[in-house]
């Protein structure tokens, strides 16, 4: 079945441009085939199982992150004190009688960061939704390789696992912080941590890399080429626009991230000296001369900053969509949001030196990357802007989905003050590496592409596994997660605006924050009322997923593609002829319509104006 | 309304239902690897750039590295064998675009002939590649000297006649510099610092450490990429052979071989520039 599936796929994207009636034939093949377990749920091709597939990947292993986080919290809340969960998750060697040991404390907040941002975020959020929402949005009965889209799970799976390995090895998980910069992390004798533990976290990367480039491309070619009939450009939902960008991010980007993590790699096991120069460890000086760590913090953000982007745009992108639907309005701004998120993907190449300010680069390189940081700020309150308008006189519907999309409307604002603040060198400059900036990026990115995330989830559950999830479970879940959110981040400002360091396993030595102390504690028990939380979440999620009541057709009243299929996993999408595209999504309380939404499919009435400033 | 719909969309292919650049998702997956690809070989060019720049003084000339030619023993002939080399692989891709263009006629024989070539051209260039390492790796007899000197460890050459090529082994050069030091200071170098021959990833006798470093590294990284270039070629000329295309009806896996083909070839122009040339 394998190999006649894939020569099935390029059939179809070669016949797709010339007759609509070969997808029909097509799909009647489709019948004929059994599915055994192993295809259909394990090595499948189908672009709504390997969604499904990232999505519960990515709940683990955010659960793996989550439960990190509370684990070094509370070392930072009760530095010294023992506690019976840390002895009994990590063991007599990493919590011996229950308290944290410093390296592994190291190695929680490194493999936390990882996990949070690549597998979750990157992986888990782009991997789900494009791969639910792009066939289905854009018309397509499946992505354009369904072979290499299966490689991209199978790769971020292979990846994930890595990643979690590094737990178990004799030194430790990478301990060097999520950016690895060298010397630290290139020398296995700085720390327990970077020895077998950063070589298992370099492969896990490397692997990731592999994934997300195939899925990237894989993305980008179905948006191009596989849009059915009719669905222009201009009249793609903006999911598709703000997944298709992110994967032109990704695949401009981490190529760059394995430049630099290969000769990290050669540094550190075949002797070169990329990264290193003039380093005296353990009383040896040793023999490499002449590179620069630098060089890989250079390499490192012009990766690591499209990844913020990587993250945040498919959030706004699923946002979009949720609270369009729900506010029973047309998004304010087509085309102006469609400009915003390419703008964002342009600027968030030519600003990665604001995370190197401290380097010793010269101010006037500095004060660049300034004016290209705050340039962001533009289109992102364009954005921001654009939702509050959208949402202005809306008939708004509270479902779940839409709470959390407005809740990552508060954050992304909340969040994106701070960053003008850190923006600017002179200021960034004493916050550098304090919990002001843990603060920032948590609430801008973290916190507002889960929130985009939960949203998706809720939103997309009846696509997803063809039921709902309980609502009120849901109300409950989304207030105590934003509540207990805003606790953890908020009050790291302040610690941040003291002068209280990032990074480090306790601050009991320094007399000045002694009175900071219970600032700590107030974040912990958020971050413990946080996870609770999502415990709820967890419930309803794979509760719904067996018991969840069936969800009708098209439940929110919807125009995009999607709710035109039928409620079930037919390989193919459409049971009959792709639907022809005859106006832009966002026809919702249109003046003189019968009804308040105007699917896609619906032609435009005589003399009727398409949306979206055609 | 439909005619209404087929009017609006007859003059784009962006209007959906067809492919937009007129081209198939593999063609368009190959241009969006390569771009990719290019950007990996971008940040390594770069970083060689960046430290090339901070270490001006210090490079070492690449015509003064690279003079070896096969059967010309003990002739100085700067930078001849990787001009050949590079034609070797320039050629290649001629004769690749040849084989493209036989598959459009859909005539076989022809597109084995050239892919043929275009195969054997990527084995010489391979291995030209494994004999200028060879030379790169075991260096000249008399080596380098590698001392401290104002407070640096540094790779001092032995002087030798610009114009006859014949070493003086008495007197050394510092870095950079042009003018060779005493035989009494150079005695002294020679005593307190260590023999280096030829190159490794750690250390090499022609100057800065990392001058080696990034020439094994990038030419390597894009060696490994004309090898897998060749192995795939080789896939697809036996796919050719046992008539697969033929019977497909096009010879489009010949096309998506030669983009890959073209692009290893350009960035090839790139690292020759920059390393040889620069």
């Amino acid at each position: 079945m394998g190999t006649a599936h894939h020569e099935h796929h390029d059939l179809h994207a070669q016949d797709l441009g010339k007759e609509h009636a070969h997808d029909d034939h097509h799909h009647d093949d489709h019948h004929h085939h059994e599915e055994s377990f192993i295809t259909k749920y394990v090595f499948s091709m189908d672009h709504k199982t390997i969604s499904r597939q990232f999505l519960i990947t990515a709940v683990i292993m955010a659960v793996i992150g989550m439960m990190m986080s509370i684990l070094f919290r509370l070392q930072l809340a009760w530095p010294g004190e023992k506690f019976a969960i840390a002895n009994a998750l990590l063991g007599d060697k990493w919590a011996p009688e229950g308290i944290l040991d410093p390296n592994m404390y190291m190695g929680l907040v490194t493999i936390h960061g990882t996990i949070m941002v690549f597998m979750v975020l990157t992986g888990g959020l782009s991997g789900t939704f494009s791969n639910l929402l792009i066939p289905y949005q854009i018309g397509a009965r499946d992505m354009a390789s369904g072979f290499l889209n299966m490689l991209s799970y199978w790769f971020f799976f292979a990846s994930s696992l890595f990643m979690v390995m590094g737990m178990f090895v004799e030194g430790g998980p990478a301990s060097g912080g999520w950016t690895v910069y060298p010397p630290l992390s290139a020398l296995p004798q700085a720390m327990p941590g970077s020895g077998l533990g950063m070589t298992l976290w370099l492969v896990s990367m490397s692997l990731f890399i592999v994934s997300s480039l195939l899925g990237g491309l894989n993305y980008i070619i179905t948006v191009l080429n596989m849009r059915t009939k009719g669905m222009k450009m201009t009249r793609l939902p903006l999911t598709i626009w703000a997944f298709f960008v992110t994967a032109i991010l990704g695949v401009l980007s981490f190529p760059v991230l394995f430049s630099a993590a290969l000769l990290l790699i050669f540094d550190r096991s075949f002797g070169t000296s990329f990264y290193l120069s003039e380093i005296y460890i353990d009383g040896h000086a040793l023999d490499n001369m002449g590179g620069s760590p630098i060089l890989f913090q250079h390499l490192f953000w012009f990766l690591g900053h499209p990844e913020v982007y990587i993250i945040i745009l498919p959030a706004l992108g699923l946002t979009s969509e949720i609270i369009s639907v729900n506010a029973r309005k047309p998004i304010f701004g087509y085309r102006a949001m469609v400009t915003s998120i390419l703008a964002i993907g342009f600027l968030s190449f030519i600003v990665w030196g604001h995370h190197m300010y401290i380097t010793g680069m010269n101010p006037f390189l500095g004060s660049v990357f300034v004016f290209t940081t705050l340039l962001i700020a533009i289109p992102s309150a364009v954005k921001a802007f654009n939702y509050i308008t959208t949402l202005w006189k809306g008939n708004i519907q509270f479902t779940p989905g839409m709470m959390f999309a407005i809740g990552l409307v508060s954050t992304f604002v909340t969040g994106g003050v701070t960053g003008i603040i850190l923006a600017d060198s002179a200021l960034d400059i004493p916050l550098h590496d304090t919990y002001f900036v843990v603060a920032h990026f948590h609430i801008v990115m973290g916190l507002s592409a889960i929130l985009g995330m939960i949203a998706g989830v809720y939103h997309w559950f009846p696509k997803l596994f063809l039921r709902q999830m309980n609502k009120n479970m849901g109300y409950i879940h989304f207030w105590l997660t934003f509540i207990a959110a805003y606790g953890v981040f908020f009050p790291m400002h302040f610690l941040g605006l003291s002068g209280v360091p990032r990074r480090y396993y306790t601050n009991t030595a320094f007399p000045i924050f002694d009175n900071l102390q219970d600032i700590n504690e107030v974040v912990t028990w958020f971050a413990i009322l946080g996870a609770f939380a999502q415990v709820i979440f967890l419930f309803n999620f794979f509760y719904s997923m067996f018991r969840g009541p069936k969800s009708p057709q098209n439940p929110y009243g919807a125009n995009t593609l999607e709710w035109t299929t039928p409620m079930a996993h037919t390989h193919g999408n459409w049971p009959g002829a792709i639907p022809e595209v005859h106006r832009w999504p966002y026809d919702y309380s249109k003046p003189g319509a019968e009804k308040d939404f105007i699917p896609q499919t619906v032609p435009l009435a005589e003399g009727e104006e398409d949306g979206g400033g055609h | 309304m439909a005619g209404h719909s087929a009017e609006m969309h007859k003059y784009s292919g962006w209007g959906g239902g067809v492919s937009p650049l007129g081209a198939s998702y593999g063609k368009v997956f190959m241009w969006f690897f390569l771009i990719s690809d290019a950007l990996t070989f971008s940040g390594f060019l770069c970083a060689y750039g960046f430290m090339r720049h901070k270490f001006a003084g210090e490079w070492p000339d690449p015509a003064a590295v690279f003079h070896h030619f096969p059967f010309l023993h003990g002739k100085h002939l700067p930078l001849l064998y990787v001009g050949f080399m590079t034609f070797i692989l320039i050629m290649s891709s001629v004769t690749m675009v040849l084989a493209v263009e036989a598959g459009h006629r859909m005539k076989k024989q022809a597109v084995l002939f050239w892919l043929g070539l275009t195969i054997i051209g990527g084995f010489g260039f391979v291995g030209s590649q494994a004999w200028e390492w060879y030379n790169f790796i075991s260096g000249n007899e008399q080596g380098a000297v590698r001392a401290m000197h104002h407070g640096d460890v540094k790779t001092f050459q032995f002087y030798s006649d610009h114009k006859t090529h014949v070493i003086d082994t008495t007197r050394l050069v510092p870095p950079g510099g042009h003018e060779a030091l005493s035989v009494e200071e150079s005695g002294k170098l020679k005593a307190s610092g260590k023999r280096v021959y030829g190159a490794s990833l750690r250390q090499n006798e022609y100057g800065h450490t990392l001058f080696g470093d990034f020439f094994f590294f990038i030419t390597g990284f894009h060696g490994f990429h004309v090898f897998s270039g060749v192995m795939i070629n080789l896939v697809i000329f036996i796919m050719v052979a046992r008539g697969m295309m033929q019977r497909r009806g096009h010879y489009e896996m010949v096309e998506k071989v030669g983009l890959y083909w073209h692009f290893v070839d350009l960035v090839w122009v790139f690292v020759f520039t920059f390393f040889y040339l620069l």
